[in-house]
């Protein structure tokens, strides 16, 4: 049996969470080691993950299972495809970046084990082929998420964090019911009792009235998570009160347990509901691109800012995901890790803002383009792939999601083609107030870009250029698991696919970068 | 009839002694304890808390022989089929000693700390465990409410024993008097279940009903009976409406006495909720079940909701166990829906519920025990900072909090996973759906007390705590590894769970 490599990657990050919370207080430079350390196994492996990973085949590979809960047909069942393949990358990239290169101020232990114990949270949940499974990961990070914002964020904190938890805990309540319901009806359908994702998925049929209901119960809990309008609210107040590496992780990997949701459970176990469905989540992604930017226009507070510019991008991923095109859900997965490394990178951007001057507010901040160069042109490409400026990653992702929408879904995308213009309008408005003009008196002693935070930028600014010019890694990789997703959907429901899918989107891809 | 009586004379039911030696060795404690304590002096430090535990701990074990003679010979009645000698109630037992064991851990260092150290507190612990006992193996309504009168009435003195403080007597008074009052109703509706059935048995009660169907539809008096019934077991498990006791007793009796009521009186309470209902009167189902659908909504409703304005810990909690009172009863509601093959799962989810929710109960009032000795009270601003003063107690009391709050990996969530399921089987989908909802208003009740503990800035004192004592130490770590234990490993909880779900008749 070869290297367990998934289960090894949300235990080693566990394992570290117990470790650094076992070491002593008084040794804090074993503490950040040992951190340091399981979080640089993890990034190891995923890119050991990412190496060996077979381009073009569209199952799931390093599959993994064991008996957990006999008694409840549940098994450790992990498995990755192209769906999931980026999205573990990202994460077991991200943590180490955010754990090296942000510093909590005070009580570094607990912080350090909450971190790494989110991670395999995280982590869990994106690899997880069991509902059950699935469900304990997707609540459990709940928990260090509630505990970083409560701990170690601003002045608002302990509300934001309890709403934080109350708002994802009622999705999930229904999702608990959904998930049972689900195993339970497919019980005769698959033969026995199982919460096996791909055991449910490839053999139940339920009625078109009952999917329907089950569809829904999974997706108030996805939708509260992406978030997508009306269940947005709890994200301007996580994401402002959050400490900088709080709000990175959250915007980089935690919102996509929302929408990498929609794909792996809401449309792989209920095709025909998802198709049912549609019109209604291209509203609300659609209401969700322009609220979003009109929100984020009206802000002062440069967090908030950017937050709900989050609402906005995810509200085009949510688009491209119940497009069903080839191009457009390849599109969604590509911006989930699009959106993940830009706007994490912008809440790294203001985290700085903030140690410098201990204000977010825009008005309270004017003309650091004199003052720090180099800060403001790694803010302004930052900014660009954010807004989907062409040769950056945002593009390509926003790009590829209308290409694809507008063929299943024309008006809606229509509509939301407004909200990359949008998207321009507040992203620069903002950097015109903060960055142009003469600095004033507090303004003026605005210190330049450290070197330990530019090379964390660099990291950023480099995925952000490669993806931007050469997707075509990436897309080859995630393609093939979304077109058989595609076929899955086509077969278990009365949808059919635009015929001239494939060719479109290979000419897309290689046209794109060239 | 005279005759007959004459005829025959009055033969005593055959008792199998060692069937029933759990219940004959936490007797044995008591009157122990109690007749030798009060005959030698002060016992040393410890003494009486070491020698119920014992007691609880030889209990246990004798009551895990009891599982393997079922698991050889079978279940039966016994005594003239007044107790059931079944697993689920050996299953209650072993619960209900294992909270003993935990609570006597807990109350040593109080009791001794109170200068009221004498063996009344233990004896009173083992007499309510006693009843306790007697009420999960009674068969027979009339030997239910006799062991209902022993716990309570070692329940009310405990609740009392703060004597000299106003709430102290409040809880004391208030628990006796409305439990008086429940205890009435519930005679009485055992009174009118006999004048329906012509028996107070409850296998003779199953067999009386499986039958019958009156030509004249005339059910008064059953109907009557079995509302006076739910009436008085719905006050001893604080189910909505008849909860208004629990905040105040709780909040006035000692810590380890309201975590010991907490837990044995609940497991007592709905194990003979379970026999008399799904046992007894499980014909009638069709009855009663809306009836405990509206008490078991409106009781994980008004569990949660009120428990968000509350300040004091010891009143949250009470209200959290309001709350789970009402995810139990869903496991009540689940196995009354006869028609459906998977209604026996009912039983096991709320045996499996009442086990993990005692060890949880125990270990949440000993970590508060703990923690209000150094804050100076159980007021939710006494908790602030609790975490800088002891982390370990505090990162325990988060486990417990997160578990009842039903987070993965924990034991409540195994619980809870249990009865939502049971409810689903039986498509009870609104019960499940609003059993989960008013879950998470709950959970913004475990999150206000975390909050205090690790998040609110405590008042500046630097002083080091005293050391924790051990048995305090030790009942709360024993606690925090079960929880975890089960959370991540449920299998063998749940595989003893199923071998539950036939209740002797």
């Amino acid at each position: 049996m070869s290297f367990p490599i998934l289960t090894a990657l949300i235990l080693v990050p566990a394992f570290g969470a117990l470790v650094v919370a076992c070491l002593k207080k008084s040794r804090p430079e074993l503490v950040k080691l040992a951190a340091v350390l399981t979080s640089a196994v993890t990034a190891g492996m995923s890119i050991w993950l990412l190496a060996s990973f077979k381009t073009g085949e569209a199952g799931y590979q390093f599959t993994s299972q064991h008996e957990w809960v006999e008694a409840w047909g549940i098994s450790w069942h992990l498995g990755i495809d192209g769906i999931s393949l980026f999205l573990v990358v990202l994460t077991g990239l991200l943590f180490p970046i955010v754990i090296i290169g942000i510093d909590p101020h005070h009580d570094e232990k607990p912080y350090l084990a909450w971190m790494l114990l989110l991670q395999a949270g995280v982590m869990g949940s994106f690899l997880s082929l069991d509902l059950f499974l699935f469900f304990v990961f997707f609540e459990i990070v709940l928990v260090p998420m509630y505990f970083l914002i409560g701990g170690w964020g601003y002045d608002n904190r302990i509300f934001a964090a309890t709403k934080f938890f109350i708002y994802t805990m009622f999705g999930s309540a229904f999702m608990l019911v959904g998930i049972i319901a689900t195993a339970l009806l497919a019980k005769n359908d698959v033969g026995y009792f199982t919460f096996d994702l791909v055991q449910i998925a490839e053999h139940a049929d339920f009625a078109a009235s009952t999917g329907r209901w089950l569809f829904f119960a999974f997706a108030i809990a996805f939708a509260v998570k992406v978030p997508l309008f009306p269940l947005h609210t709890w994200l301007p107040d996580a994401h402002t009160q959050a400490p900088t590496a709080g709000s990175v992780v959250l915007a980089g990997v935690m919102l996509k347990l929302g929408t990498y949701g929609f794909l792996r459970f809401g449309l792989y176990l209920f095709p025909e509901a998802a198709n049912w469905s549609k019109p209604l989540f291209f509203t609300l992604a659609t209401i969700g691109i322009i609220y979003g930017a009109i929100a984020a226009t009206m802000q002062r507070d440069l967090k908030r800012l950017v937050a709900y510019s989050s609402v906005a991008h995810l509200g085009f991923i949510v688009l491209g995901t119940f497009a069903l095109t080839s191009q457009a859900m390849t599109g969604s997965v590509l911006q989930m890790i699009n959106h993940g490394v830009s706007t994490g990178a912008l809440f790294l951007l203001v985290g700085m803002i903030y140690e410098r001057r201990h204000t977010r507010l825009i008005s309270e901040l004017k003309g650091l383009q004199k003052v720090a160069p180099i800060f403001a042109a790694a803010f302004t490409i930052v900014m660009l792939s954010s807004i989907g400026v062409p040769g950056l990653n945002g593009f390509v992702g926003e790009f590829l999601i209308l290409i694809g929408s507008f063929e299943t879904a024309r008006w809606w995308t229509v509509v939301a083609a407004t909200g990359v213009i949008l998207a321009a309008l507040y992203l620069l408005w903002a950097y015109q107030r903060v960055f142009h003009g003469e600095p004033d008196e507090v303004n003026s002693d605005f210190a330049e870009l450290k070197p330990r935070e530019g090379g964390i930028l660099l990291i950023f600014i480099a995925a952000i250029v490669f993806t931007g010019l050469y997707p075509k890694p990436m897309i080859d990789r995630i393609e093939p698991s979304i077109k058989s997703l595609i076929t899955h959907i086509e077969e278990r429901s009365d949808y059919k696919a635009p015929a001239d899918d494939s060719e479109h989107s290979d000419h897309m891809s290689e046209g794109e970068h060239e | 009839m005279s005759t007959i009586l004459a005829a025959t004379p009055f033969v005593g039911p055959g008792i199998e002694w060692f069937a029933l030696s759990p219940l004959l060795a936490l007797l044995a404690g008591a009157l122990l304890i109690l007749l030798v304590g009060s005959l030698t002096p002060p016992w040393k430090r410890g003494g009486y808390a070491a020698f119920t535990s014992l007691t609880a701990l030889v209990a246990g074990v004798l009551a895990v022989i009891q599982w393997n003679r079922i698991d050889d010979n079978g279940a039966k009645t016994l005594v003239g089929g007044s107790v059931a000698f079944d697993k689920f109630t050996i299953f209650a037992i072993i619960a209900i000693c294992i909270a003993l064991l935990l609570t006597s851990l807990t109350s040593e260092d109080e009791v001794r700390a109170s200068n009221e150290e004498g063996p009344e507190i233990f004896g009173l612990f083992m007499l309510a465990a006693v009843g306790a006992g007697v009420m999960v193996a009674s068969n027979d309504l009339i030997l239910l409410f006799l062991g209902l009168e022993t716990m309570s009435l070692a329940l009310y003195t405990l609740a009392a024993k703060e004597r000299r403080n106003s709430e102290g007597q409040e809880a004391g008074l208030k628990y006796f008097i409305l439990g008086g009052f429940s205890s009435a109703f519930f005679l009485y509706g055992i009174a009118l279940i006999y004048g329906a059935t012509s028996s107070t048995n409850v296998s003779i009660i199953n067999k009386t009903l499986r039958g019958a169907v009156r030509a004249d539809g005339n059910d008064v008096l059953l109907l009557v009976g079995i509302g006076l019934l739910l009436i008085g077991l719905g006050f001893k498990v604080s189910a909505v409406p008849f909860h208004v006791w629990s905040p105040d007793v709780y909040q006035g009796s000692p810590t380890p006495v309201t975590g010991f009521m907490a837990s044995v009186g609940k497991v007592a309470a709905f194990a003979a909720f379970s026999r008399v209902f799904i046992s007894g009167l499980i014909y009638r189902a069709d009855d009663w079940r809306p009836a405990v659908w509206v008490i078991a909504v409106a009781t994980l409703v008004v569990g949660s909701v009120l428990a968000v304005r509350q300040t004091n810990v010891k009143r949250m909690l009470a209200y959290s166990s309001i709350s789970h009172a009402g995810f139990m009863l869903i496991g009540i509601e689940a196995a009354a829906h006869v028609a459906s093959d998977d209604a026996a799962n009912g039983v096991s989810a709320i045996a499996v519920y009442l086990l993990l929710y005692a060890v949880l109960v125990c270990g949440t009032f000993a970590v508060v025990t703990a923690l209000a000795k150094d804050g100076g009270g159980t007021e939710l601003k006494d908790f602030a900072g609790a975490a800088r003063r002891r982390p370990a107690l505090a990162l325990g009391l988060t486990v417990l909090l997160l578990s009842q709050a039903g987070v993965p990996l924990t034991s409540g969530f195994v619980a809870k996973f249990g009865v939502i399921k049971a409810a689903v089987e039986v498509e009870s989908y609104a019960i499940a759906i609003i059993a989960m909802l008013s879950a998470v208003i709950a959970a913004y009740l475990y999150l206000r007390i975390m909050v205090a503990v690790w998040l609110a800035d405590s008042p500046e004192e630097t002083e080091a705590p005293a050391r924790l004592p051990f048995s305090l130490a030790l009942s709360v770590a024993l606690a925090v590894g079960f929880t975890l234990v089960v959370g991540i490993y449920p299998q063998w909880v749940l595989s003893l769970g199923d071998s539950l779900t036939v209740l002797i008749r």
